[in-house]
C-alpha cells in the first residue's frame, strides 16, 4: 500500500462475508489458525463455559446458560456471560474454551452485521446457522487438541414464524433441534429436566422458568456448572428471541424464579426429612 | 511511430476535473443536514434497492452522488475498512476521520495515477454524543476533503440548492423542521422562476444517523414514518 490508498481486497466486488475478506487480507486475525503446542493432552490450558440450554415456546425461543467457568477443579470465573446477541432476532451461546468461543461469537456478530450491511437485507435463519458451522469447522484443528467450541443457536424464523434451536459439533456439523436441547459438561442433567417441564403451548415467562430450572438442576449434579448465586447477585444469563427481537431477562425477574424454585425444593426436602429433634434425650 | 502530443499537467488535471465534475452534475442532489438528535441524509431516489445513502458502522454514514458502480464499491470498502478496524480494535475507535482519509487517498490516487477519476462525490458523517461532536466530512473526486459543519449539498444543482440550505438551516432543528427544509430543496425549480415541485414520501430515499438510539444509531425513514414526519407542521421562517 504504497500510495496509500486502500487495498485492492477492499474494492473487490462480489462477497458479503466477513469471514472470507479477513481469510483474504488479514488471514492472522482469523480466530482458530493458530495450532495449539503439542503439550500435555488432557491438561487444562484455559478456563471452559460449561451448560446452555435452549427451548422453544409459542412465539419465539428461550436460550440461556449458567455463569461459571472452570480450569480442571478451579472455578476460573463466576459470571462469565456465555449467551450472546447474534443479531437483532437470533442468539447463540457457547460452551467448550471459553476465550476462543467469545472470539468466534465476535467474529460471528460481525459477520451476520456485516452482510447486513453489504447486502442490505438479513440472513435467513438457515443461511446465519450455515455460516455459524463454517466458522465451528475451521476451528476443527484445535478442537483435535481439546480445544472444542461447541454453541448453541436459537433464534427466531421471520418467514416461518416461529422460533427454532440449531445445535453443532465440532466438526460443524449442523442439527435442527425440536421443543428444546442442551449443550455443556450439565448437559444430561438439563436434558433430563428440560423433557420434564417442557409442554407444548409455554408463553415466555413459563420458557424462561423451565429454563432456570433446568441449569438449577444441572448444577445440582455437574461440578462445573455454576448454580444460581443468590449470595452475589449473579443469575443465569437468559434471554429471549420473539418477533420483537432479542431480549435480555432482567435479574431482578430471574431472582424471582429462583426465589419460588427454591422455595419450592427447599419444602419437599423438609417434608421428606423433618428437622432432627433438638432434644437431647433423644439423641441417645 | 507517432510522438504523442506534449499535454501540460495543468492542462490534464484540469481536463480531468472537468470531466468528473460534468458526471457529478447529472445526477439529482443529496442534502445532508445536522438536526438536534443526529445528522438527516435525504435524496429524491425512486428506487428501494439502490441506495445513495447506507450504513457504514455504529456511528457512521455514506451518502455519495456520481456513478452508482464507483460510489457502491467505495461503500463495500468503507464497510470491509470500518468493521475490520472495529474487529482489531474496538468498536469506538472506528473513526469518520480515518475512513475520510482512506478514501481521501483512494479518489486522490485514482485522480492522478489512472486514465479516469471517480466520478463521484461522497459524505462520511459520524454522529456524536451532543451536537457539537458531529463530525460530516465531504470528499469530491480528486481526493479533497472538507471539514463540514450544518449542511452539506452534493452533486445536480448544488450550488442553488446550498443557497436554499444556508437560508433555511440554523443549529437546533428538529427532524421535521430539517426534512421540510429539505424537502423545500431538493423540489427547488431547475431555473430562476420555475414551478418548485413537491416531492412525496415514496419518491424520496431518507435516513438518519439518531443519536438516541443505542449502539447501530443509523435508521432509514420510509413508507408511514416518513409520510407523518413530513406532514407534520412545522413552524420557523419559512
Amino acid at each position: 500500500m504504497v500510495d496509500g490508498r486502500l487495498p485492492q481486497a477492499y474494492t473487490t466486488a462480489g462477497s458479503a462475508s466477513f469471514l472470507e475478506f479477513l481469510q483474504g487480507h488479514a488471514p492472522d486475525l482469523v480466530p482458530g489458525r493458530l495450532s495449539a503446542a503439542a503439550g500435555a493432552a488432557g491438561t487444562p490450558l484455559a478456563p471452559h463455559g460449561t451448560t446452555i440450554v435452549a427451548l422453544t415456546f409459542e412465539g419465539g425461543a428461550v436460550l440461556a446458560g449458567d455463569r461459571r467457568a472452570t480450569m480442571g477443579n478451579v472455578i476460573a470465573s463466576r459470571e462469565i456471560e456465555k449467551v450472546f446477541p447474534a443479531d437483532e432476532y437470533s442468539a447463540v451461546g457457547i460452551a467448550g474454551t471459553a476465550g476462543l468461543a467469545v472470539e468466534l461469537v465476535r467474529l460471528f456478530q460481525l459477520e451476520l452485521e456485516h452482510y447486513e450491511k453489504i447486502e442490505g437485507s438479513l440472513l435467513s435463519l438457515d443461511g446465519k446457522a450455515n455460516r455459524l458451522s463454517t466458522m465451528i469447522r475451521g476451528n476443527l484443528g484445535l478442537a483435535m487438541q481439546g480445544l472444542a467450541v461447541v454453541p448453541l443457536f436459537a433464534g427466531y424464523d421471520l418467514d416461518r414464524r416461529h422460533g427454532r434451536i440449531f445445535s453443532f459439533d465440532v466438526t460443524g456439523g449442523r442439527y435442527e433441534e425440536h421443543d428444546h436441547h442442551s449443550v455443556g459438561s450439565g448437559s444430561l442433567f438439563a436434558r433430563g429436566s428440560l423433557k420434564k417441564r417442557w409442554r407444548p403451548g409455554l408463553d415466555a415467562a413459563g420458557a424462561v422458568r423451565v429454563a432456570v430450572e433446568a441449569l438449577l438442576d444441572a448444577s445440582d449434579d455437574d461440578s462445573a456448572t455454576g448454580g444460581p448465586d443468590t449470595l452475589r447477585d449473579v443469575y443465569p444469563v437468559v434471554a429471549t428471541v420473539t418477533q420483537a427481537g432479542y431480549l435480555r431477562v432482567p435479574d431482578a425477574e430471574l431472582a424471582g424464579h429462583v426465589a419460588a424454585l427454591l422455595d419450592e425444593r427447599r419444602a419437599l426436602h423438609r417434608q421428606a426429612h423433618p428437622a432432627p429433634s433438638t432434644d437431647p434425650e433423644a439423641a441417645r | 511511430m507517432s510522438m504523442p502530443f506534449y499535454v501540460s499537467p495543468e492542462q490534464l488535471m484540469k481536463d480531468r476535473a472537468d470531466y468528473a465534475r460534468k458526471g457529478i452534475a447529472r445526477g439529482r442532489s443529496v442534502v445532508v443536514l445536522q438536526y438536534d438528535e443526529g445528522i438527516a441524509f435525504a435524496t429524491e431516489n425512486p428506487s428501494r434497492a439502490l441506495h445513495k445513502v447506507s450504513e457504514i458502522y455504529d456511528r457512521i454514514a455514506f451518502a455519495a452522488v456520481g456513478k452508482y458502480n464507483e460510489f457502491e464499491n467505495l461503500r463495500v470498502a468503507g464497510v470491509r475498512y470500518a468493521d475490520l478496524r472495529g474487529y482489531s480494535y474496538a468498536r469506538q475507535d472506528v473513526t469518520a476521520r480515518g475512513l475520510a482519509n482512506a478514501y481521501a487517498q483512494t479518489l486522490g490516487t485514482v485522480f492522478t495515477t489512472e486514465s479516469k477519476p471517480l466520478e463521484v462525490e461522497i459524505v462520511v458523517a459520524e454522529v456524536g454524543a451532543t451536537a457539537a461532536d458531529d463530525q460530516v466530512y465531504r470528499l469530491s473526486y480528486d481526493g479533497s476533503v472538507a471539514d463540514e459543519h450544518g449542511y452539506v449539498v452534493m452533486g445536480g444543482q448544488a450550488e442553488r440548492l446550498n443557497g436554499i440550505l444556508q437560508a433555511g438551516w440554523r443549529p437546533g432543528l428538529t427532524l421535521a423542521e430539517v426534512l421540510a427544509l429539505a424537502l423545500r430543496a431538493l423540489g427547488a425549480p431547475a431555473e430562476e422562476g420555475g414551478e418548485p415541485r413537491t416531492l412525496a414520501a415514496a419518491q424520496l430515499e431518507v435516513a438518519v444517523l439518531d443519536r438516541t438510539r443505542p449502539r447501530r444509531t443509523f435508521r432509514r425513514l420510509a413508507g408511514g414514518l416518513l409520510e407523518e414526519l413530513l406532514a407534520a407542521p412545522v413552524g420557523g421562517p419559512a
